[in-house]
């Protein structure tokens, strides 16, 4: 498979903030990447270079094989879709969207069938003629991505699309973005904040921070396999439940507090005697039961129980850490009690607590 | 009797709770807001009313010494003296000379002065260059010095170029000096346009030209306006510049209505310099009414953002 994009060591520096870091990434053709961070991690600004509205310090970056790395943004074979619409306020809908194809200087007749075809596979037909402020959010917002359609690029940027919509809107155009790419197996590059969207929408997402890409992989492998404590800590509501303990017996058992949990069944790689380390356990990969079991529960105290519908979310409190374990709603504790926690250790993840990475 | 009325009340207060509440027109608050109001409003109009009925007045009805009493009288002549005979130290052909010359002056300079404020501030905000804003900061200290520092600098500069004395050489004085202010308020009505939509319209392939003229300028026309009014009112108003930079041939209104006042040649003709002087004022005023809302709204809008 050739690859869409590449980037190449890219550096980019505002002064001497430097703000992307000898950064690398390959998406394959057809891919949909999901560049996901907290605010400040650089996602959007490595959006904004793709698209060439930064200028980059260093290092170099391939569009479909071709070094675009000093090209305009138009000529780069790309289209963008902003969080704010960006619509031109003083056009119509069919103007907002062939604007890009009259300074590309496209015949008119088409643009007209370019403009009809975005619009048919957005349902945009009937508000053609209206001007964006008689639109409502959700129109907007496809209008903003019926202007990149129509420019007829391999590439798609999505610069937080969805964060203006209110929740409803936006789980119906999460959908409809992931159909549209679908329908057109474009290359697309979405930079988010929102995690449900990374995991749903991603072929692959990559995880940043401080304008470093910390991992890159399919959302199950981030979700499960997580590299390290702030990919583990950033993905997943509620986050997972930290353990601080060591590894003892050559690698074979957890210590934590007076507990030793066993190790045995648990996938990654050699575990070695580290004597600080971290238990990573999701709250759905712990079950509640009333007996213990040497080497596989956890003992706590029941303290708050929070029923969220579909199931119910039990805080408890086992030797001074806090947790949170996933029970089914019909499941009522009594505060206070004293339960035993079941680890499954096939799914929990141990990080080294001075390199931060899982082991 | 009493207890009716309760009952009525009771049941009125009910069912129309949810109407305005009502409100009492003369109470001591409005009575003090309004009055003071009025208060205000006279004290403005007041020397517009002296003027307006001096100048509708023959020179013996001026003389009864009535500054404020309407015309007895209604004479249109000192208008058309104002405008078409008066004289000043060197010639007697009224404020008309003057008008057309203003005229010449004013829309040149607003015109070059906008436009070029416009496009410096639309690329201080959205192309910065290297030493941009030392560019800018200049820029707005050069509001800061006082005309008068200039003036003698600014003389030599016109000579050297030829342009000493011609109406070339005030609308150029007039549009350098239009610069700060002008690109103050540009630069911050474009960054208070989101960033995006000119991100947008630079994927979309548009160009330096391409997004002002397609995008910023259709999207500005409110600051135009603000722009417009300051620069005309500014320009048509200017006294200094004019006497300093031009000849007498070119003197715009405002220094010849100074020489129809100032002449020092037989009776003061009260009536005549009230009507050289609103006429000289009818333009501002004329901008103001039509487009005082445009101008507010184009205020308003360059505030929010600094």
């Amino acid at each position: 498979m050739t690859n869409s994009i590449e980037v190449k060591d890219l550096t980019l520096n505002f002064g001497a903030v430097s703000v992307l870091k000898n950064m690398n990434l390959d998406v394959a053709e057809g891919e949909f990447v999901v560049l996901l961070g907290p605010s400040g991690c650089g996602k959007s600004t490595l959006l904004n270079c793709l698209a060439g509205l930064l200028d980059i310090t260093d290092g170099q970056i391939f569009i479909k094989g071709k070094n675009v790395t000093w090209a305009e943004p138009s000529e780069r074979g790309i289209g963008m879709v902003f969080q704010s619409y960006a619509l031109y306020p003083q056009m119509t809908v069919r103007g907002n969207m062939s604007f890009g194809l009259k300074n590309a200087r496209v015949p008119k007749d088409e643009i007209e069938r370019r403009v009809a075809r975005a619009a048919e596979i957005l349902q945009l037909e009937p508000l053609l003629d209206r001007k964006p402020a008689a639109l409502s959010g959700g129109q907007r917002q496809r209008v903003a991505i019926g202007r990149a359609l129509v420019r007829d690029v391999d590439v798609f940027l999505f610069d937080e699309p969805l964060s203006n919509l209110d929740a409803k809107l936006r789980s119906e155009l999460r959908v409809e973005i992931k159909r549209l790419h679908s329908r057109l197996k474009n290359t697309m590059v979405y930079v988010t904040h929102d995690q449900i969207e990374a995991l749903t929408l991603a072929d692959r997402i990559a995880v940043m921070r401080g304008g470093i890409i910390q991992q890159l992989a399919a959302p199950q492998e981030i979700y499960n396999r997580p590299s390290n404590l702030f990919v583990a800590g950033f993905i997943g509501s509620p986050s997972m439940n930290f353990l601080h303990g060591a590894t003892v017996d050559n690698g074979k058992a957890f210590q934590f507090g007076e507990t030793k949990i066993d190790l045995a069944g648990y996938e990654g790689g050699a575990i070695l005697e580290r004597s600080k380390a971290i238990l990573g356990l999701r709250p759905e990969h712990l079950t509640i039961q009333d007996q213990a079991e040497a080497g596989k529960t956890i003992s706590a105290i029941v303290e708050i129980d929070e029923p969220m519908g579909a199931d119910s979310l039990v805080w408890l409190l086992a030797n001074g850490t806090q947790m949170s374990v996933r029970v089914p709603v019909e499941r009522r504790l009594e505060l206070g009690k004293k339960v035993h926690l079941k680890v499954d250790i096939t799914k929990a993840s141990i990080f080294d607590k001075v390199t931060e990475q899982r082991v | 009797m009493a207890s009716v009325t309760t009952n009525v009340a009771a049941n009125v207060g009910r069912s129309s709770a949810r109407g305005p509440k009502p409100r009492r027109v003369l109470s001591p608050r409005n009575i003090m807001l309004y009055g003071t109001l009025i208060l205000m409003c006279l004290y403005y109009l007041l020397p517009l009313w002296v003027m307006m009925m001096t100048s509708l007045k023959g020179m013996p009805e001026i003389r009864i010494g009535n500054i404020f009493a309407p015309p007895v009288e209604i004479t249109f002549e000192p208008w058309i003296k104002a405008w078409s005979s008066a004289c000043t130290g060197l010639n007697c052909d009224g404020l008309s000379r003057g008008f057309w010359n203003s005229v010449q002056i004013t829309v040149p300079s607003v015109i070059i002065s906008i436009i070029v404020a416009s496009v410096n501030g639309y690329a201080l905000v959205n192309w910065k260059f290297k030493g941009s804003e030392v560019f800018f900061t200049i820029l707005i200290f050069g509001s800061f010095i006082p005309y008068q520092i200039m003036l003698y600098p600014m003389v030599i500069l016109l000579r050297e170029l030829g342009l000493y004395g011609s109406l070339g050489g005030l609308v150029l004085v007039h549009t350098i000096f239009g610069m700060p202010i002008l690109t103050l308020l540009f630069r911050n009505y474009f960054s208070s346009l989101p960033e995006e939509l000119f991100k947008a319209a630079r994927v979309d392939g548009a160009g330096f030209w391409g997004i002002y003229l397609q995008i910023m300028l259709p999207m500005s026309l409110p600051m135009f306006v603000v722009a417009l009014i300051l620069q005309v009112t500014g320009i048509w108003n200017d006294f200094l510049f004019g006497v300093v930079f031009t000849k007498p041939e070119i003197y715009p209104m405002t220094v010849q209505l100074n020489n129809i006042v100032n002449s020092v040649q037989g009776v003061k003709e009260y009536n005549v310099n009230m009507a050289a002087t609103m006429l000289t004022g009818l333009v501002p005023l004329f901008i103001y009414f039509a487009s005082g809302k445009l101008f507010v709204r184009g205020i308003a809008a360059g505030a929010v953002k600094g």
